[in-house]
């Protein structure tokens, strides 16, 4: 279980904005693991939306090395940076980013349809299949505006599970949720993560990074500290102490 | 790549969007439709003058006396008396691209029967002009060399006068009408022909030996006018140019003289009205282009917003795993299908536009290959050419630019 899923050495990332030099990411070593679930933390600006972005292939780091499940990304044109995406990435967006008057399920489906070694048939059992994961054996022809937030941010965790990831990379996936809602989803990532799913999760509130193992802070554009989280949240136990009418949502939202 | 795939998604992208499809499609149908529909009406105009004109008689020629100058003076062309019965003798005797010959002489006046007169015209002509002229008989005879030697008070009559002169269902053969104080006996009815295309009646006629208009009524001895029908309408121009040597030859013209007669024919008549709708067609063809001009740019936009406003889909698109070529081929395939469903549904509505204008103004139906080539055409490429820039543009960017993209 100690397998190495994503290697960073030196990592550096610039932005041009006229005459000014942004340095988003300065030099960032860091390992994860196979089956780890790590929070990367940090304020607005720390560099760790810019990190994961790069850990998700959708953006160039401007020096340094990343090693994904054994591949230099450095040294791949935008093609098979899109396949490697296709086939060992998972990503989750704060905002769902589903297809409009798209159902559930085609939405799931929207990943195996750039891998042509995956038929409609086994498409389809794939997307049915993923959608059970995450709870939503019932919803496969509703439309992303008759899903609740919470249950949006599924059928998108069902899309980033579908094509089986070596990883999977959530950008604030909790920030647009009420806590009830939160916690549910956290839950299931504890439970993918039970299963054997790595998980890198963005985040910039301490009280969800408590539901990980372990947390990177990132400061300007630094590693500034990592721990490994003690006492750490169950999801399950905290919806259990959810007061069972949630007036509480309102007031927390 | 895998084409089956991407057709797929392309067909969804379509059916997620079937408002915005069918506006785009909206601009290339009403594009294609118009300059199908336009040319069409135009066309059909020309040709239904041109059937207008050929109705009127089989490859006729006509001669009218030329202006004449006397002493100075420039005379009109209806006190010209330089044709004459023996012009007529002559070119029966020499023509060789003359089917018929019939001289004309006509007189109006007032034709009386009982209390009932109607003011009308009275043509004096040789049998065979009712073939030059395509008139045909309803009723009855025509009239005979022995009634035409003799001056025969006889006439055959117009369904115009019948009616003015008797009211309907009557018969009028063997009856008597006076024109100009002179009694004739009706022999024959002609068939009803309408209106020519000047809105001329043609039916408001009587037909009678020319011998006798020209004595009995006009008290002359030349004619007025010479109508014949050449053999074939491809010898119409040699006929022409033979009546004019042989009529040069019978009034003794010197080789420089100008010729004191005219000869026209039906196709030169067509080629005169065929230029005025020619630009009638033209007219049409311009609308036609402009409003091609105008679904084009309608095309252009809405391809241009919408590949632009999906610049977001696209991030995503790219961020599970689409190549800039997925993209691509998705947004051209999209492209393709609107343009051809468009363009086809134009066609289809461009003829029944066609069909209901020429059913309406009563133009033979004429389809233009051509305009619906190039206005198919010209539609598709735009759509095709807009829908794939701008998904070019997408597909180059980085996923996580196009996923910020507002």
């Amino acid at each position: 279980m100690d397998h190495v899923i994503i290697k960073v050495e030196g990592l550096r990332k610039e932005y041009h904005i006229g005459e000014m030099t942004v340095h988003a990411l300065r030099k960032v070593d860091m390992e994860i693991r196979q089956g780890e679930f790590v929070a990367i933390m940090g304020a607005s600006g720390s560099g760790k939306s810019t990190m994961l972005n790069i850990l998700g292939c959708l953006d160039k780091p401007s020096g340094g090395d990343y090693m994904l499940d054994g591949v230099n990304m450095r040294k791949l044109n935008k093609n098979q940076l899109a396949g490697l995406r296709n086939s060992k990435l998972g990503f989750i967006f704060q905002s769902y980013n589903l297809l409009p008057r798209t159902t559930a399920l085609e939405n799931v489906e929207l990943p195996l349809y750039y891998n042509s070694k995956v038929k409609a048939k086994e498409r389809k059992e794939r997307a049915i299949h993923a959608l059970e994961q995450v709870g939503l054996g019932d919803r496969f022809h509703h439309m992303p505006n008759q899903l609740s937030g919470g249950q949006q941010q599924r059928v998108a965790i069902a899309r980033s599970l579908v094509n089986d990831p070596v990883v999977i990379l959530a950008d604030e996936a909790t920030g647009n949720l009420d806590t009830r809602t939160s916690y549910e989803i956290m839950e299931l990532f504890q439970k993918l993560n039970d299963n054997g799913k790595t998980i890198v999760f963005v985040t910039h509130e301490p009280d969800i990074a408590r539901f990980m193992k372990r947390n990177i802070i990132f400061r300007d554009g630094r590693i500034q500290r990592e721990v490994a989280v003690e006492n750490r949240f169950s999801a399950t136990e905290l919806i259990a102490k959810l007061p069972k009418e949630d007036d509480t949502d309102f007031l927390s939202a | 790549m895998n084409y089956t795939n991407l057709t797929k998604i392309a067909i969804n992208a379509l059916k997620r969007n079937k408002f915005r499809a069918f506006l785009t499609m909206l601009g290339i149908i009403i594009g294609v439709g118009s300059v199908i529909g336009m040319l069409s009406i135009g066309e059909g105009s020309k040709k239904s003058i041109q059937q207008e004109i050929s109705s009127m008689g089989s490859n006729m020629i006509f001669v009218m006396p030329g202006s004449q100058r006397r002493g100075g003076v420039q005379m009109g062309r209806s006190d010209a008396k330089s044709l004459t019965l023996s012009d007529i003798s002559q070119l029966k005797k020499e023509a060789m691209y003359l089917s018929a010959i019939s001289p004309q002489v006509s007189a109006s006046g007032q034709a009386i029967k009982g209390n009932k007169n109607w003011p009308t015209t009275m043509y004096g002509v040789d049998a065979s002009y009712l073939d030059i002229r395509k008139y045909e008989l309803e009723d009855g005879r025509i009239f005979t060399e022995r009634e035409i030697k003799s001056l025969g008070k006889v006439c055959l009559i117009g369904k115009t006068v019948t009616e003015n002169l008797f009211g309907e269902n009557v018969d009028p053969i063997g009856q008597t009408v006076r024109f100009n104080g002179i009694p004739f006996k009706i022999i024959g009815t002609l068939k009803e022909k309408g209106q020519n295309q000047m809105g001329m009646d043609q039916d408001d006629m009587l037909i009678a030996p020319y011998t006798s208009v020209q004595r009995r009524i006009l008290a002359i001895t030349h004619i007025q006018t010479i109508y014949a029908s050449a053999v074939s309408e491809e010898k119409s121009d040699a006929a022409i140019d033979e009546i004019i040597a042989i009529l040069r030859k019978n009034h003794k013209l010197e080789a420089d003289a100008e010729s004191d007669f005219e000869v026209r024919s039906q196709s030169e008549m067509i080629q005169t009205f065929s230029s005025i709708s020619n630009m009638l067609t033209t007219l049409l063809g311009a609308i036609a282009g402009i409003s091609l001009l105008v679904g084009g740019i309608g095309i252009m936009n809405i391809m241009y917003v919408s590949v632009t406003e999906r610049t977001k889909e696209i991030g995503l698109r790219m961020s599970v795993g689409g190549r800039g070529n997925d993209i691509l081929v998705q947004f051209l395939i999209e492209a393709v299908l609107l343009s051809l469903s468009g363009g086809l549904i134009g066609i289809l509505f461009g003829l029944l536009i066609s069909y209901i204008a020429t059913t309406l103004l009563n133009f033979p139906l004429v389809i233009m290959v051509q305009a619906i080539v190039i206005s198919f055409l010209v539609c598709s490429v735009i759509g095709i050419f807009f829908g794939w820039y701008p998904a070019r543009k997408a597909a180059g960017l980085n996923p996580i630019d196009a996923l910020r993209h507002e």
